[in-house]
């Protein structure tokens, strides 16, 4: 059974021997995600999302859509998903990335105290802003879960401060304006937050939302601690299968060690 | 406690509403709540608004007795005729309001989400008006069966996308809608067409549908001399009820939103949260969004206007529900005993007061007509055969 590694301790120890972080994201529930999200841990990646799907995913592009559908078709629950995780046993900490809705009809005492029980770190919640995150956040330190936030490019200055201080595990940095899925370049924005949000915190900080290959990803960590990949593991995964995402794990890896610290 | 007042500053009707979106957005829904209320209590704006109403939209809306059905029922039935407003449908009231208010933040774009497509021929239209990009979100199943809006909308100048997501229908337009703003709100509004959503939305939505009942309990007091001992509307997101329930909510009328059986969010849902709010939701046992059905593309959701949760919630308002069946009904006997074809989304208004006539003997019922049905013929071509 999986012991949860705390997520941001992790990662500055990570980032403190000069590394670069890589997150994957892989939705939970698919055929054959607990072979794909073994096989990204073995090619270097630093943590890993599991997105639990819901049916109606509004940060969401066509390709996690897509996922989502497929493994609810699938017969997926929360608590399938969590029941699966909790045997992975990978040695890198878990975060669980799902919409609100999920949270608040399980209850969120309840809800954090399945996570811990699944060996899971961590949890990132895409619809439930600053304002609504009070009660989640109370249940989730309570349960030792630690509760990404998300800063978004729209934010004015003041509002980012607020986003860090509450941010436990990495601040994400979203790193463009749309939902996610893969694009040609890496948007300027990708940089230009991380950079607002590395001037004023010490929290890992982690570009995600349109980082779609290992050029960008390089792109990305000139500025920030490191990377969420999401759609493109995603999409290798429908496509070609656990075999293809660890190969582009692994490519993108090597890319990371590759920029000078 | 006033009843539909201002929400509290996290946009609650009570335990319901808030602002759920994702981060991006926040400020987004912040700014619009500080240009709403601004322009709230700007009589410029209001002025202007009031002027678009009469002399493009066609208000004030008539009322309009049923003697023959009011007779063969035994009640005074009086239909609050939003169907006459120009686009067909009381949408328009809410859309003009919006788009004024998009025109005065500097947009250039809006883009909307439609069922029936009423919301999207109100949108489209406004934004012809006003020189505005407008882009419509259309389920794929709705885009079927309601062709004729599709093309009155491209008519209009409005680029309509087919969503063919999830349950291919409202709810599903209104995540492709989010996410459209999600990636262009720095020029676009969001002109959500119902009474939903996050904060600012339910609240500014009733505010600019408030219109409907604060005429309504004039009318009816000029020409009766009394209010209504009931009045009933349909609801989907509830938009055209929260309008007409604004006007009577302090005055001792029982208020019923009548609900198709297939999208009943009050009636079989539980507090959930989607598109932004925190309502009563249709949703498994784990949380995932259930498919609403109905025979009207417009009440094919299964969510609720946060305020209707809290209405249901202290007992103000009842949400009782029809089937197609006596919705089928209830659209031709409109049509055979008044001459007057309603929307199939208000046949559910009248279904449920058909049903319940026996128990109403002598009271005067007031029902939101809130629109016309000449967007429903085709369909019911089919079903009639």
């Amino acid at each position: 059974m999986s012991v949860a590694i705390p997520l941001e301790a992790y990662l500055r120890a990570q980032r403190a021997i000069g590394r670069k972080l890589l997150v994957p994201y892989i939705t939970g529930g698919l055929p054959g995600w607990e072979h794909a999200l073994r096989a990204a841990a073995s090619a270097g990646a630093d943590a890993i999302e599991i997105g639990i799907p819901f049916s109606d995913p509004v940060m969401d592009g066509p390709v996690i859509q897509q996922a989502s559908q497929l493994a609810l078709e699938a017969g997926a629950t929360p608590i399938s998903i969590l029941r699966q995780a909790r045997d992975l046993d990978v040695g890198i900490p878990l975060v669980v990335m799902t919409y609100y809705n999920t949270v608040h009809h399980a209850g969120h005492e309840r809800f954090a105290q399945e996570l811990e029980a699944a060996g899971i770190s961590a949890a990132i919640v895409p619809d439930l802003p600053l304002e609504e995150s009070g009660p989640w956040c109370l249940a989730a330190d309570g349960a030792g879960i630690e509760t990404v936030m998300l800063a978004a490019p729209t934010a004015p200055d003041h509002r980012l401060p607020l986003i860090c201080a509450r941010s436990r595990g990495f601040v994400y940095s979203v790193g463009l304006l749309g939902v996610t899925g893969e694009r040609t370049t890496l948007a300027a924005t990708a940089t230009s937050l991380a950079a607002r949000l590395k001037a004023i915190t010490d929290v890992p900080v982690l570009v995600g939302v349109g980082v779609s290959n290992a050029e960008q990803a390089v792109e990305a960590v000139q500025v920030a601690d490191g990377v969420v990949q999401g759609a493109s593991v995603v999409r290798r995964l429908l496509e070609h299968g656990a075999e293809a995402v660890a190969e582009y794990v692994a490519e993108v890896r090597a890319a990371l060690d590759h920029v000078p610290a | 406690m006033t009843l539909m007042a201002e929400p509290s500053a996290t946009g609650r009707f009570g335990e319901f509403g808030g602002r759920f979106v994702p981060e991006t957005l926040v400020p987004a829904c912040q700014e619009l709540e500080a240009a709403f209320r601004e322009a709230w209590a700007d009589v410029a704006f209001r002025d202007e608004l009031g002027s678009l109403s009469r002399e493009f939209a066609g208000r004030p809306s008539i009322l309009t007795e049923c003697r023959n059905l009011g007779a063969k029922l035994g009640i005074r039935l009086i239909l609050k005729r939003e169907d006459l407003n120009h686009t067909g449908s009381h949408k328009i009231n809410n859309v003009l309001g919006q788009t004024l208010l998009a025109k005065r933040m500097g947009k250039t774009r809006i883009v909307a989400e439609t069922g029936a497509g009423q919301h999207g021929v109100a949108s489209a239209t406004a934004a012809a008006l006003f020189g505005l990009d407008c882009k419509v979100y259309m389920g794929a199943v709705d885009v079927e069966r309601q062709e004729l809006n599709v093309f009155r909308m491209r008519l209009l100048g409005a680029e309509v996308e087919a969503v063919h997501s999830g349950s291919r229908t409202l709810k599903d337009a209104v995540n492709e809608a989010m996410r459209d703003w999600v990636a262009t709100v720095g020029d676009t509004h969001y002109c959500l067409g119902s009474v939903m959503g996050p904060h600012p939305y339910p609240w500014m939505v009733r505010e600019f549908h408030r219109v409907i009942g604060d005429e309504a309990r004039q009318q009816s007091r000029e020409r009766y001399g009394c209010d209504p001992d009931v009045v009933v509307a349909c609801v989907g997101g509830g938009s055209n009820a929260m309008g007409i329930f604004s006007g009577f909510v302090d005055l001792p009328v029982r208020l019923v939103g009548v609900e198709p059986a297939g999208g009943a969010a009050v009636g079989r849902g539980v507090p959930g949260v989607v598109h932004g709010m925190r309502s009563y939701l249709m949703q498994d046992e784990y949380g995932q969004v259930q498919e609403a059905h109905s025979i009207s593309a417009g009440l094919d959701y299964p969510g609720v206007g946060p305020e209707h949760s809290y209405l249901a919630s202290i007992g103000r308002a009842e949400y009782p529900a029809v089937n197609d069946a006596e919705v089928i009904e209830a659209f031709q006997l409109l049509a055979r005993a008044e001459g007057i074809i309603p929307a199939l989304e208000c046949a559910h208004a009248l279904a449920w007061i058909v049903r319940e006539a026996p128990n109403m003997q002598g009271k005067y019922v007031m029902m939101n007509l809130s629109g016309r049905g000449d967007k429903d013929v085709a369909q019911m071509m089919e079903i009639l055969g």
